[in-house]
């Protein structure tokens, strides 16, 4: 059984700050993290190896110290590791992103085909949640998103159940393999590395693969070239603006509360709601 | 179809979003987005797509809501919904009449899809717009994101592929009143894929037993660490029941399994805009901001002075969400049964 797990580094957005004087990002001191999302789609592959054998691939694209978050990943059971990074790579959108990410799972294709491709389902920093589809798109495989469980596997017949969350609930797919997945965090818990595992991650060295070696890229299809979206604009938003405080301490549970429904118009909405189920129109 | 050497009219797209015959509401918010896009863009017409299986009944809808010509694509490989069949059905369609706009709704559906055609087609995606524009100066769409998790705005242009393709979320965009209008032109367009060539089946559907649909709730009462365990939110259901609105939740305390992630609101949750919005414990991190500030008027409920939250509410009041809810439930209580006499 080979996965491949596509991961992303990310800055911690729930740490982004903003100059209060200039309203502009601190991009600076920003801890990078592994994508929430893609831990798991990694413990997820680690499952399926410990059940039926094989290798757990892990690959980003991003600049070279994300090769950090390849040695998490390590730690985290994964085998092999490969960090796409090239000056050439940089400026990419979700469609140039696509591109590498596919064209680099073909060349590990062609050395062990893969039975199961896994991403998280979005990444914290742009939110997107397109390359994924993109990836499935290009490789011309079955793509499941937002998966919750994988129910069953079986790589000798080559298909799995993978339950899968939708608005209505949950949906209970068959599909064959090899098949692309897209990952909310209940796909697999993720479990403390055992210290082996931490060792050996310590003295691991991600692959390093750049836009010409050891697999050549299509320059008119990587970075900012390959991109057909720009940014034409960024700001930071305009905040709405805040209103009066009443505090508890001062004036009482009773005022303050009293004081809200009055301010908020709460007894408005009480008012119409309870006209309504008793079928009378509000004047 | 590009007409020989007439240029070609600049169409705006929307793709219908329907479930059991039932359309998903974000796909008129869009209609009203494409109408007003196409104020700014001379010559061009609105036009939606409609894919599905028995669902020609809806395009009467669909007109209703301003788009001139509906593409109907009525197939049984399109049911129940499956990503292969519709982003096939839908690329061609795109690479057939070569539409300059395409919006699709930021659901699960739509963010499955969206990328799968923009990929086909080779063009650029801007992913949960809050704002669409045409740019006045080389008459494209500028299409604005949150990034960086809310902390940035971002205004996207794709200048040389077609289409520009965008996806919004529900509720973000207002909701549009139908139009006075009869049916438009409906473009029955066939699309041969057998069921075989489908690789994914769908053998069951476990409906959840609760859909909590707080994207469209009047009021909505939320919850955040400060309610302090899967218990506290049984008060906030209390206070949300007086005041005939739903819960909602904060994203730590869906990550611990406080409450179900149907309930989350925010970055990684849902969008709302209800007419009153009161967070209760919630200390207000961009990420939920983002999900929330298009509320009508927000109370704030925090122990906490300095919490962000009361930046952006329109009433915070400093204490403790225990002792605030309970009055709170009793004050509505006790006018809801005054006003009941009464009646």
């Amino acid at each position: 059984m080979h996965a491949i797990v596509a991961i992303k580094q990310v800055p911690d957005t729930s740490n982004v700050r903003i100059d209060p004087e200039t309203g502009t990002l601190i991009r600076e001191g920003v801890p990078a993290i592994i994508n929430p999302y893609d831990i798991h789609a990694v413990e997820a592959a680690v499952q399926l190896k410990e059940q039926f054998g094989g290798r757990v691939t892990v690959i980003t694209m991003g600049p070279p110290k994300a090769a950090e978050a390849l040695i998490e990943c390590i730690e985290q059971g994964a085998d092999r590791a490969i960090l796409l990074t090239d000056r050439k790579f940089g400026g990419a959108d979700t469609l140039a992103t696509s591109y590498v990410l596919a064209h680099a799972i073909e060349a590990l294709n062609a050395e062990w085909p893969a039975d199961i491709i896994l991403f998280g389902k979005q990444a914290i920093d742009g939110d997107t949640a397109q390359v994924g589809p993109g990836v499935a798109v290009r490789l011309q495989i079955p793509l499941i998103t937002y998966a919750i469980a994988i129910e069953s596997f079986d790589p000798v017949a080559r298909t799995a159940v993978v339950h899968r969350r939708i608005e209505q609930g949950v949906e209970v797919l068959q599909t064959r393999l090899p098949v692309l997945l897209t990952v909310e965090k209940e796909i697999a818990p993720v479990r403390r590395a055992p210290l082996p595992r931490m060792i050996t991650a310590a003295r691991y060295q991600p692959e390093v693969w750049t836009a010409e070696t050891p697999v050549a890229f299509d320059p008119r299809q990587i970075g900012l070239k390959g991109s057909p979206t720009v940014v034409g604009k960024a700001y930071t938003p305009a905040p709405r603006a805040g209103g009066a405080i009443v505090t508890v301490a001062d004036c009482g549970v009773e005022a303050a509360v009293a004081r809200a429904l009055e301010v908020m118009g709460i007894l408005d909405t009480v008012r119409s709601s309870v006209a309504a189920s008793a079928g009378v129109e509000v004047a | 179809m590009n007409n020989g050497d007439q240029p070609a009219i600049p169409r705006i797209w929307v793709l219908i979003e329907q479930q059991e015959q039932q359309v998903h509401p974000v796909s008129w918010e869009l209609l009203g987005a494409a109408r007003r896009l196409a104020a700014d863009l001379p010559g061009s017409i609105v036009e939606a797509v409609l894919p599905g299986y028995q669902v020609e009944s809806l395009a009467a809808q669909v007109f209703r809501y301003g788009a001139e010509r509906v593409y109907l694509i009525d197939e049984s490989v399109l049911a129940p919904y499956r990503n292969l069949p519709y982003a096939v059905a839908v690329s061609q369609l795109v690479i057939t009449y070569q539409p300059e706009i395409f919006l699709i709704g930021a659901t699960t559906r739509g963010r499955d899809l969206a990328g799968a055609i923009a990929t086909r087609v080779g063009t650029g995606l801007t992913a949960d717009c809050t704002e669409l524009a045409i740019d006045p100066a080389g008459k494209i769409l500028a299409a604005t994101r949150p990034t960086f998790g809310g902390n940035l705005m971002a205004t996207i242009l794709c200048r040389r592929h077609r289409p520009q393709m965008a996806t919004v979320r529900p509720r973000v965009l207002p909701m549009p009143a139908p139009l006075d209008t009869g049916p438009g032109d409906l473009v029955r367009v066939p699309f041969a894929m057998c069921e075989d060539d489908v690789p994914v089946k769908r053998l069951r559907l476990i409906r959840a037993e609760e859909r909590p649909n707080i994207e469209y709730a009047d009021v909505i009462v939320a919850g955040g660490r400060g309610v302090g365990g899967p218990e506290g939110f049984v008060l906030l259901e209390e206070l949300a029941l007086a005041l005939g609105g739903m819960v909602g939740a904060s994203r730590p305390v869906v990550d611990a399994g406080w409450i179900d992630p149907g309930h989350q609101i925010g970055q990684t949750g849902k969008t709302v805009r209800p007419k009153l919005y009161i967070a209760a414990g919630i200390s207000g991190a961009v990420q939920h901001r983002v999900g929330m500030s298009g509320a009508g008027v927000i109370l704030a409920i925090n122990s906490d002075p300095h919490a962000p939250i009361f930046q952006i509410a329109d009433l915070g009041i400093v204490g403790d969400l225990f002792d605030v809810i309970p009055e709170m439930i009793r004050q509505v209580k006790g006018y809801s049964d005054a006003r009941q006499a009464q009646l």
